[in-house]
Order: structure tokens, then C-alpha cells, then sequence
């Protein structure tokens, strides 16, 4: 055997034990980035698919050329979106307690990426479609979806709009844009894509939004939906959300000698941004962008959305096993929803004391919604969906096989 | 009444209901511009034009994932896949998702996609063109497995398929595309054109899935079979002397289990045929299926005949294949009792 072909092994910088270490990390300076034309082509974007889009600075000040991209946000639309994130934080913290009380059996939270889905939901329109992940609930959240019906979904009492048949945090809302989310992982990124096909076949002037993790990108339906929205150019907008982590493996094992996720896309002819995912503003300022773009029949964009997923992957499991327990207070690209606290503090818009209300405001409705929806069942006192709905939904129409199973069961 | 080969029956199928539903498209590798490499979407792009029927990469889960997004929002894609034996990348967006959509929304989405491929041996396909993964699919609650074994049930059952509203499997026997075969390979092919069951009605009509057809009434004993083997045994029960029922399943999933248990209450004795291998195919299903329901009017243990547990040989096929004289021991062995 030749000592020159030993094989590469992506590692963390840091595990248990270690100081967090980010030091590779390249960061550039906020509002560094030009906005390129709607009509960019792949290889003029090297620089937005290896660089990092922000528009916040140090200070939490707009910057940059991209600010311009929210010109039609004021005061009070940033307020909301940072009650949505807000929302979004303590729904997570009060479902991993209840799921840890064992009301529920498992849950899947997002703490540290709010911005992403929060910030994205602003920039859709009524008939858009997002096929999400079980980690973009923000999109609901921001989409005005009723919290009795998103609390009720992790409980599967008779408040689940889907009956009991999907664990936790996988939840379908047609009316609400929310693709029926699959636990097989990068599966709808091409539903997303043939989604996006139909809109255009059958002249509706919406979009469709692929959303998929860093550690899926290594699934073969990524390289399908890349492949298949550059056949066809049809208008949608993947995303990829690069949180480092895929349950425990290190994001290094699937980006391998790649430089970014957005990169790859360029070997598909598809144009890609890369964009600071805990700055809320430019998730708006990228979104407007993209969707404006896409709209304008320019055709499919890419775009990977830089963060740290601070919780564990899922409540079974524990990060503490294999990343330092401080790593996500390291994370250079701080925390999304004092981001957007600190600019609109500075902007005279917020303060620490309209902060600390608006928390309280948020947890007593939330705890509220709670309350009603547990009323119905939890997994401790449970009140059963009746049994027979298993076979319900199986084929529009009941063929004799189910229909004697059924008679088997009692019903 | 026109007669018309099973390829031309499904091109048939194809064309009626792209022009009367503007919502069906047809899509996969070669079956736009050539028109498919066994010629069955020959001249629609031409017809209906490239956003109607169109090219794809060589992508099966594309073909299949696509599919699933545009059905998913009310489209009725007719997708081909080129063999059966190609469709495993595609097994996950087929069995995780096609399959479960419309159950796992609770109804919000569903998937009325239609996935055809061509499946079975006796053309000299080795054993990537030749294999019959039937019962891969008929595994999969929410998912319709169909298959056909004439040019009328060929155009009627994919007019079903493109109107049903879950996701259906769409097997077409390569070996019966061009005329029915007795599984003698020797003897002179047969064509559609001359056959009474090559005549095919103009325009829109619909086989319902789940309905099997009597092929041949009998007596004696009842065959359970489908695709290529109709003929097969059609020839095996001619040559044996024997007033056998041969039933043509046409859906397996879902089975017409009322069709299966009135023929073998009747005949006493039952037969299931299929060229797929043996072991947990589809014939131990449709006998547990019999034995529950017909236990008491059996004279003799049910009988099948099958490929044998191997991958499709190239060269050695007519060893592997499930012919007459294996049948006509079936037979033999059915009504020894």
C-alpha cells in the first residue's frame, strides 16, 4: 500500500472538554457584500456563495447596500418579527419541559436559527409553498398559525390537525403554505422542485421553497432537486441551513472538500448566496431579493443560511457527548433575537424593559394555549384519538382488505 | 373495432387523457422528443407539445419526486420509468412518500401520480430488464399495483390509473406489448392484430382497479394469475385436458378478494401463478388470503408456480421462466387429491 493515499476524516475543532474554538471561522465585515443583479448567473457568484451576507453590524446598526432591501419594514414590522422569534423560544422551552414531564414523546426544537424561518415567512404570499424540515415551525409561527393547532400537533390530541399519525413537530398546514413534513430526510426537497414545475405548467404566479439541513445535503434528492431545478429553471427557492450539526456528526463530513453549501450549487449552473442566519434583517434584506427574483421568472436560487443549532438535535438526544457544553455562547455569530433587540434598542424602537414585558406577554399566552390544548390529552392523561381513524385517509376510498381490518379492530 | 398492439393501447391512453384533462403530463427518460424506447408516448410531444410531454435526466427519484410535487398540488403526472428494474432509486420517494401522503396530512395533500414500467422476462433482458418487483409495491398500504395483460385492459386500466386519485404502480408486461405469448418461445410470435382481445374501443373508458377478469371459465380448478402468465396458463390448462377458471388478477393491490373467493369456492382448488420469484412474493399473500376465506371448500393444497429464487438469467431464461409444462404439474398435482 502507498503512504500517499490515506484517506481525510473531517473533525470539529473543539470536542467535550475543549474550549470552543471558531477561529477558522472568516466573518467579513457587515454590509460588505454588493446586492448583485436579479438576473445573476452562477459564475458571477462566486464571491455571495463563498463569502457571508450580513447586514447588522457589531452594534446591531443596518449596513451595507443590503439594508436599501428593507425599505418597506418599519419600526413595528421588526417588532413583530421579533415577537415571532420570541414566540418561537419559548414555545421550544416550554415543549422540551413538557416532553421531559413526559406529556409528550418526543420534540424538536430551534433554538438559535429563529431568524431563518421567521425572518423568511415575511417575504412569501398567500399560495407560496415551503416544504420544511421539522426545524422551521418559525415559518408557521410568523404565518399567523394558530398556536392551538401548532401546540396541539405535539400533543396528538383531538387539537392535532393530523390526528396523531405524525410524531411531534412534523406538521402539515396546507392553508398556512406548510408542506406535509417527512421524518425521511431531504425527500421534499424535489417535491419542492416539482411543486415549483406546477406553478409554472399551470401559470400560477407563486413560489415553492425547498428547505433542507447541512448534514442532508448529502442525500441524493439534494443533488436531484439541484439537478432537476436546473433542468427545468422552474421558480423556486432552496434553502440550506448549515447549523454545524447533524445530530452528531460534525457539518465537515458532508460539506468534505467543498468550501460552502451555496458553492455547490454553482456546479449546477444554479446562482447561490451564502447569508449570516442570526441577522433577522438580512434574512429579510436576502429574502426580498430572492423571492423578487424568482417571481420575475429568473429562474431557481440557492441560498445557505449560516448558524449554530444551539439545542440538542432532538429531545433524545445529547450534545454533550460529542461538542463542547459552551460551544453555542462561542458562536461568533451571536444570538438572533438579542440581534434584533440591540437594533431596535439602538434605534430607539425597544428597550431592556419592553423586552422583558413582551417576554412575559408571549409566556402567559403561550402558557395558556398550553393549558387548553393538555386539557385534551397528554401522553400522561391520555384522551385517544378512536382508533379506527388509522384507517381513514390510507386511499381515498376504503378498499375491502382495509375495510375488513377495520371490522378486525372492533369498529 | 380497431385492433391495437398493448403499446399502441397505452399511447392510446395517454392521448385521450392528455387531451381531456389539462392537468395530465407525461414525463421521463426518452419519452418526450423519441417517444420511449419501447415507443409507447411515440408522437405526443409532438401533439401536445414539450411542456405536456418532456425529456428528463437519467434521475429516477427525480422522475418519481417531481411527480409527488405536482401531484401533490392537484397535477396528474403519467411518468414512465424505463424498466422495472430501474425503479429502486426512486423506492424511497415512492414507498415513504407517494404512499403516505394523503394518510400522514390527514388529507390536506395527496398524490394521484401515476408511475408506469415495464416489467417481466422472456425478451432476453438479463437480469436488469427482466425482473417483476410487484410484490416490492403491493407491500405498501397506500400505494394501487395494477398490471394488465391485453391492449383493452392496457388503455382502460391506465385511464383508471390517471383518474384514480392515490398513487399507482402501472406494470406493463414487455412481453405481451406486441401480442400475447403461450411461453413457447419457439413458436411463432403471435400479434394483437389478429387476436379477438387486441380490439380496442376509441376514445375514453375506464377499467375500475380492483376488479379482476375471468379470462377462461371452468369447473375444475382456479388459476390466480396476471401479466404474462395469463397466456401461459390459458395454454397449460389446454394442453392438460383440464376444465380449469383462469382468473387475470389485473389489480393487486388492492386484490378483488370477492373474484378470488366465488372462483375457488366453486372450483375447490386453486392454482396462484407468477413469473416473480418465489419466496414472499405476491402468491403467498393471495393463498393466505384463500386459505382465510376458503379454508372449508379446499379439496387439495393450493398450488403455485413461480420463478425460481435466483436473479433472471440472461442466456439460461426459458430455465427460469415459469412455462406450460411446470403449470400442467401444477395441475396434475391440484387435482391428484
Amino acid at each position: 500500500m502507498s503512504s500517499h493515499t490515506k484517506l481525510c476524516f473531517a473533525h470539529p475543532p473543539a470536542r467535550p472538554g475543549d474550549q470552543p474554538d471558531f477561529s477558522a471561522l472568516e466573518i467579513p465585515a457587515a454590509g460588505a457584500l454588493p446586492v448583485p443583479p436579479l438576473d445573476i448567473v452562477a459564475q458571477d457568484c462566486i464571491e455571495h456563495a463563498n463569502s457571508l451576507i450580513r447586514v447588522m453590524d457589531d452594534h446591531g446598526a443596518a449596513v451595507g447596500p443590503w439594508a436599501d432591501y428593507l425599505s418597506d419594514m418599519e419600526p413595528e414590522a421588526l417588532r413583530e418579527g421579533l415577537r415571532h422569534m420570541m414566540t418561537s423560544r419559548i414555545i421550544d422551552m416550554r415543549m422540551m419541559n413538557a416532553q421531559r414531564q413526559g406529556k409528550m414523546s418526543f420534540y424538536i426544537q430551534g433554538i438559535g436559527e429563529e431568524a431563518i424561518a421567521c425572518g423568511f415567512q415575511r417575504r412569501l404570499k398567500p399560495g407560496d409553498m415551503n416544504f420544511p424540515t421539522y426545524r422551521q415551525q418559525g415559518l408557521l409561527i410568523a404565518g399567523g398559525y394558530p398556536l392551538e393547532k401548532l401546540i396541539g400537533q405535539f400533543y396528538s390530541n383531538a387539537y392535532d390537525p393530523l390526528q396523531g399519525r405524525q410524531l411531534p413537530t412534523l406538521h402539515s398546514a396546507r392553508d398556512y403554505g406548510y408542506f406535509t413534513v417527512s421524518g425521511n430526510l431531504g425527500t421534499q426537497y424535489v417535491h419542492a422542485v416539482g411543486w415549483a414545475m406546477a406553478n409554472a405548467l399551470t401559470g400560477k404566479d407563486n413560489l415553492a421553497v425547498g428547505w433542507i439541513g447541512d448534514g442532508s445535503t448529502a442525500s441524493n434528492d439534494f443533488h436531484t432537486a439541484l439537478l432537476s431545478a436546473s433542468s427545468y429553471w422552474p421558480p423556486v427557492i432552496l434553502n440550506v441551513v448549515n447549523n454545524q450539526w447533524a445530530i452528531s456528526t460534525y457539518t465537515g463530513v458532508a460539506r468534505g472538500h467543498g468550501r460552502t453549501y451555496a458553492a455547490r450549487a454553482l456546479g449546477y449552473g444554479i446562482p447561490a448566496l451564502r447569508v449570516d442566519g442570526n441577522d433577522y434583517l438580512a434574512v429579510l434584506a436576502v429574502t426580498r431579493w430572492a423571492t423578487e427574483r424568482v417571481r420575475a421568472g429568473l429562474g431557481a436560487i440557492l441560498i445557505e443560511w449560516y448558524t449554530y443549532r444551539v439545542g440538542a438535535h432532538s429531545s433524545s438526544d445529547d450534545p454533550s457527548a460529542y461538542r463542547p457544553k459552551d460551544e453555542a455562547k462561542a458562536w461568533p455569530l451571536g444570538d438572533p433575537i438579542e440581534r434584533l433587540k440591540q437594533h431596535l434598542i439602538l434605534r430607539d424602537e425597544w428597550s431592556e424593559a419592553r423586552h422583558v414585558q413582551a417576554e412575559a406577554e408571549i409566556l402567559a399566552e403561550v402558557i395558556e394555549v398550553q393549558k387548553r390544548v393538555e386539557a385534551a390529552g397528554t401522553m400522561i392523561d391520555p384522551k385517544p384519538i378512536p382508533g379506527a381513524s388509522i384507517f381513514k385517509g390510507v386511499y381515498a376510498d376504503m378498499p375491502e382488505h382495509i375495510r375488513r381490518q377495520r371490522q378486525e379492530m372492533g369498529v | 373495432m380497431p385492433h391495437l398492439t398493448m403499446i399502441e393501447a397505452l399511447r392510446d391512453a395517454m392521448d385521450v387523457m392528455l387531451a381531456r384533462d389539462p392537468q395530465v403530463i407525461v414525463f421521463g427518460e426518452d419519452v418526450g422528443y423519441f417517444g420511449g424506447v419501447f415507443r409507447c408516448t411515440s408522437g405526443l410531444q409532438k401533439k401536445y407539445g414539450e411542456e405536456r410531454v418532456f425529456d428528463t435526466p437519467i434521475n429516477e427519484s427525480a422522475i418519481v419526486g417531481l411527480g409527488i410535487g405536482m401531484a401533490a398540488q392537484g397535477m396528474k403526472p403519467c411518468v414512465e420509468i424505463q424498466f422495472a428494474d430501474y425503479v429502486f432509486p426512486a423506492y424511497d420517494q415512492i414507498t415513504q412518500e407517494a404512499a403516505r401522503i394523503r394518510h400522514r396530512s390527514n388529507e390536506q395533500f395527496s398524490c394521484p401520480l401515476v408511475i408506469r414500467m415495464p416489467t417481466g422476462g422472456g425478451i432476453f433482458g438479463g437480469q436488469t430488464h427482466s425482473q417483476s418487483p410487484e410484490a416490492l409495491f403491493t407491500h405498501v398500504a397506500g400505494l394501487k399495483v395494477v398490471q394488465p395483460a391485453t391492449p383493452y385492459d392496457a388503455k382502460g386500466l391506465l385511464i383508471a390509473s390517471i383518474e384514480c386519485p392515490d398513487p399507482v404502480i402501472f406494470l406493463e408486461p414487455k412481453r405481451l406489448y406486441n401480442g400475447p405469448f403461450n411461453g413457447d418461445h419457439k413458436a411463432p410470435a403471435q400479434s394483437w392484430k389478429t387476436h379477438a382481445l387486441g380490439e380496442v374501443p376509441e376514445g375514453h373508458y375506464a377499467i375500475p382497479i380492483g376488479k379482476a377478469r375471468v379470462h377462461r371459465e371452468g369447473e375444475a380448478v382456479t388459476i390466480l394469475t396476471y401479466g404474462t402468465m395469463v397466456f401461459v396458463a390459458e395454454a397449460a390448462v389446454e394442453k392438460a385436458g383440464i376444465d380449469a377458471e383462469i382468473i387475470d388478477l389485473r389489480s393487486l393491490l388492492p386484490l378483488d378478494l370477492e373474484a378470488i373467493e366465488a372462483s375457488v369456492r366453486k372450483t375447490g382448488r386453486c392454482i396462484v401463478l407468477h413469473e416473480a420469484t418465489k419466496t414472499s412474493g405476491l402468491a403467498g399473500e393471495i393463498i393466505a388470503c384463500v386459505q382465510e376465506a376458503c379454508f372449508y371448500h379446499l379439496e387439495a393444497p393450493i398450488q403455485r408456480v413461480t420463478g425460481w429464487d435466483a436473479p433472471y438469467p440472461h442466456a439460461l431464461e426459458w430455465d427460469y421462466f415459469p412455462g406450460q409444462d411446470r403449470v400442467c404439474r401444477a395441475l396434475e398435482a391440484v387435482m391428484e387429491v
